[in-house]
């Protein structure tokens, strides 16, 4: 039987998701092993139960972010913060060295030229600081790179599927 | 010039008024904030055919003002301003002073703290007619320098500003330095919060500083010394300028001291007020006009201090023992105290104890001793809970642990340090967690940030202790905690950063399941932390 | 000069008695990581991140340690990774360290040092200060977000360059890098221009503006330096 396959896409540019898939004709190796059953790249709305393997890109921004990763945590056996966003906070966390008041304004007030009031309808409130996704729960694999590359992603797959030991440095670092 | 000749030097009036009854008014910074100037000028007014003068502290702060009366040998308590007249029949009828605080007195042990609360202490003439530059002069008309180093070596004096390194061994490293310029330097940088000993002695006997200070310059062969005080005693500074500017009448310092070819020059200078600068090399780089940082040792000052010089420097209490060893002798110094510490300790009694105050005690004392019997136990019928030695450098000590003798090893063994003397008593409404927050605050505000461990490690610890406190933690923070202090405990640069993790390791030595409290059930058994909604 | 016989991890190695503990593991090719140390510059022992363990009781580091008779060096265990691991992990969380968008990316020291010790993720909890960019001088600019205080800058300007233009100012977690008397870099007088800072700077605090993003930094050149000026 297959293994269950997820991504996910918290805080982030996508980026990481984009790096994943330049892993090119090595997917089709990888969809032997494993279904995809959760990701952006897919048409699925709920996550499912029991994942073997989840990836998650991105940082941890708002409420419903935390909501998402502990439930995500609850459903599957081995959780990988792929990319920096999601290891160390990277660019989303840049925010946190200023008033999350201060941001808001910057981003949606000072530059509009129509509405110098924002009003947040059924969006959920941003955290006061942007936190890494091990800030809240507990990661089994870290990937790190902005993005990682694909080969990372392939020989970190190919790992966790032979449960061979990952050596992380030899294929990536911070800000790679 | 020999002791009975500087006697001679002694105007009369000084000789014939002492004979007569005495009223001392303590005039350190304790009692003298509570108004004891006014209590000295309006006795006075009311006694003038008794010696009336302010004199340094008498050890029970909590109490002040406190006016002593010779030669009954009362003291008089809470002698405001407001009660003149309680104070005058007092005087006038002594028997009716109580002395429930007998035991205050009678457990302790007088060396550094002799003459405070009995001298005069801007009065040079009281100071020399109580042995006063006797041992000095002793030293410069009989010893040679080598006997006074092994007069200390032998005498097992320890340094007391929290250390512990063997005295004469110090003096005897500088001493063997072929150097044509040597420093001498007195630590008056005292920052520990809760600890007052050196403040209190600089302002009740600054002399035996000064003397101290003179045999170890003619030990180790210095002819320039700076006493390093920290700006924020300004009474000490005043007393202790004060008492050098008379030692200087008096030939005791300056060229050609007591008609020999010794010549010592002592000049005090001020710190600004950084904790880390009564570490020895963050001191001399302040010293030298520098940023107070340390630097690694070795070298150790001893060998390249001041402008790279050799450089003796000892805390305000090790000079104040070394007129008593060289005046009553090694062999009786080395009677007191345990096998490895000699002698006896100031200790400054402070947080929820009865007796605040000052006190000297013989080492290897029980902590029990020390904290129900001299300072009367812990106060509103509370229980005791656990009691912070050596500061923000120091570690808690628990109730099972009251047997302990105060001594270097000991205090050591149960993660600990004697430290400078501060002994902060903490009963049971006290949240050990916030404590150690307390403790890490103040050195992360104090941190020099020149080493990463404890540049880092203070803010990380504070942020973990405060989450903890606000019912935030988990058990994965406290793992971190224990992780961060370990590191600096064993890889920063100085004694400041090695020794700032020492509150919050010992606190969750002895109080662990306080700390899961606040972790796993949101609740603070001492009641100290508000939680976001509430308790638990 | 005296003769110092010890052993580093294990084997017995000897040295003259004016060398440290790191210069004598690096002649004998064994690997201490090293932050804050450069060679050319006056060790100050700042960082940490090379300490060794001596005698099975002390920690020190080994840039500023003398060897002497008898020392019994670790270089490596997993008390001194875990250590050294703290460390790095503190001074990553104390600024704002993001390699993706830092200019020295991939040509930095404190990335490199997270590869060496294996670090690839954070326990702590990071700081997120607010950190200043001073871009007031003509050539060269200082982001402090990126700043680890190692003071290599200082020691640069102070006893190669000669100017003294550089210090720190502010303690414990406020330090930081000034020049003159805390006035932007532009306003100093004393700032020769050379740039030295510029090329000792392990991260990217100090950059020379209009250079491309990771413009390779030359940290050696105090070596050239040495040998010229035959010392």
């Amino acid at each position: 039987m297959k293994k269950k396959l997820a991504t996910v896409w918290l805080d982030g540019c996508s980026g990481c998701h984009m790096s994943f898939l330049d892993i090119d004709e090595r997917l089709l190796e990888v969809l032997q092993f494993f279904d995809i059953v959760y990701s952006p790249l897919v048409d699925f709305k709920e996550f499912p139960e029991s994942v073997d393997v989840t990836f998650v890109e991105g940082a941890v921004s708002t409420t419903e972010d935390i909501k998402k990763i502990k439930e995500i945590r609850k459903k599957s056996s081995i959780i990988v913060a792929m990319g920096d966003c999601a290891i160390t906070g990277n660019v989303p966390s840049m925010r946190n060295s200023f008033k999350l008041n201060s941001v808001i304004d910057r981003g949606y007030a000072e530059n509009s030229d129509k509405h110098n009031k924002v009003e947040f309808f059924d969006v959920p409130p941003l955290l006061t600081n942007v936190l890494p996704v091990n800030a809240i729960i507990h990661v089994n694999y870290y990937l790190p790179g902005c993005p990682p590359p694909a080969d990372a992603f392939y020989n970190l797959i190919k790992s966790i599927l032979n449960q061979e030991k990952f050596d992380v440095f030899q294929h990536t670092r911070f800000g790679k | 010039m020999l002791y009975e000749e500087l006697l001679e030097k002694i105007d009369d009036q000084f000789l014939s008024k002492d004979k007569q009854s005495t009223i001392s008014v303590c005039v350190a910074a304790g009692c003298l904030a509570l108004g004891s100037d006014k209590v000295l000028e309006e006795l006075k007014r009311i006694f003038p055919d008794r010696k009336v003068k302010g004199v340094g502290c008498l050890g029970l702060c909590s109490r002040g003002t406190l006016v002593r009366i010779e030669p009954e040998g009362f003291v008089i308590e809470h002698a405001k301003p407001d009660n003149i007249d309680e104070i005058v029949n007092f005087i006038q009828n002594p028997e009716k002073i109580g002395d429930e605080n007998k035991k205050f007195y009678e457990k302790q042990q007088k060396i550094v703290l002799k003459n405070c609360g009995k001298i005069d202490p801007e009065s040079i003439e009281e100071y020399i007619l109580n042995e006063g530059y006797k041992a000095f002069l002793k030293c410069l008309n009989e010893l040679s320098p080598d006997e006074i180093i092994n007069e200390v070596i032998k005498s097992g004096l320890r340094g007391r500003g929290g250390g512990g390194y063997p005295t004469g061994l110090k003096w005897s490293t500088v001493a063997k330095m072929q150097s044509p310029i040597k420093y001498l330097v007195c630590n008056a940088d005292e920052g520990d919060p809760g600890a007052f000993m050196d403040r209190a002695i600089l302002e009740s006997d600054p002399h035996r500083i000064i003397e101290g200070m003179l045999i170890a310059a003619y030990a180790i062969g210095a002819n320039r010394g700076y006493v390093y005080v920290r700006a924020e005693y300004p009474l000490a500074i005043k007393r202790l300028k004060n008492a050098i500017k008379n030692a200087e009448r008096f030939n005791l310092l300056g060229t050609n001291i007591a008609g020999t070819t010794f010549n010592f020059n002592l000049e005090v200078r001020l710190g600004a007020g950084a904790y880390v600068c009564g570490e020895e090399t963050a001191l001399i780089a302040s010293i030298e006009g520098k940023k107070g940082t340390p630097r690694p040792r070795p070298p150790y000052p001893a060998e390249s201090g001041i402008k790279n010089y050799p450089t003796l420097i000892n805390n305000v209490e090790t000079y104040a023992n070394i007129s008593t060893i060289i005046n009553n002798g090694s062999g009786w110094f080395a009677s007191i105290g345990t096998d490895k510490s000699k002698g006896t300790k100031v200790f400054a009694l402070s947080g929820n104890i009865k007796n605040t105050g000052l006190v000297e005690v013989p080492m290897g004392i029980k902590l029990y001793d020390l904290i129900f019997e001299i300072g009367g136990g812990i106060p509103n019928d509370k229980e005791f809970k656990a009691v912070q030695t050596g500061g923000p450098s120091g570690g808690c000590i628990p109730s099972e642990y009251l047997n302990t003798p105060v001594d270097y090893e000991s205090l050591v063994h149960l993660g600990s340090i004697m430290g400078s003397g501060g002994m902060i008593v903490m009963d049971e409404d006290t949240c050990m967690v916030d404590m150690a927050k307390f403790f890490i605050d103040f050195c992360k505000s104090e941190s020099c940030g020149k080493c990463a461990p404890c540049r880092n490690g203070t803010v990380q610890l504070y942020e973990i202790l405060d989450k903890i406190t606000k019912g935030e933690g988990n058990e994965r923070d406290l793992t971190t905690m224990v992780k961060i202090a370990n590191t600096m405990k064993k890889t920063s640069l100085c004694g400041l950063g090695q020794s700032a993790p020492n509150p919050v390791l010992s606190a969750f030595k002895y109080f662990k399941d306080e700390f899961y409290e606040h972790v796993l059930h949101r609740y603070c058994p001492a009641g100290v932390c508000k939680f976001n909604g509430g308790n638990r | 000069m005296k003769i110092k016989t010890f052993t580093i991890d294990g084997v017995e190695l000897s040295g003259r008695e004016d060398q440290t503990i790191l210069e004598v593991a690096r002649e004998h090719g064994i690997k201490i990581p090293t932050l804050c140390h450069l060679e050319g510059l006056t060790p100050i022992g700042s960082c940490r991140i090379c300490i060794v363990e001596i005698d099975g009781k002390r920690f020190a580091p080994s840039c500023i340690t003398k060897v002497e008779d008898g020392m019994k060096i670790v270089t490596n265990n997993s008390e001194i990774t875990e250590y050294r691991k703290t460390i790095l992990e503190m001074i990553f969380a104390e600024r704002n360290h993001i390699c993706s968008i830092c200019i020295a990316n991939g040509n930095c020291e404190l990335q490199n040092l997270s590869i060496e010790l294996g670090m690839d993720h954070f326990e702590i909890k990071n700081q997120y200060p607010r950190c200043e960019v001073d871009l007031s001088h003509e050539k060269y600019g200082i982001d402090h977000n990126r700043c680890v205080l190692c003071a290599r800058c200082v020691r640069v300007c102070a006893k190669i360059e000669g100017a003294h233009t550089k210090d720190i100012s502010g303690r414990g977690h406020n330090a930081r890098i000034i020049t003159d008397f805390a006035r932007g870099w532009g306003e100093a007088e004393t700032c020769t221009g050379c740039g030295k800072c510029v090329q000792v700077c392990p991260t990217g605090a100090l950059f020379e503006k209009g250079k491309p993003v990771g413009a390779r930094k030359k940290r050696d050149f105090l070596n050239y330096l040495k040998i010229m000026r035959g010392q």
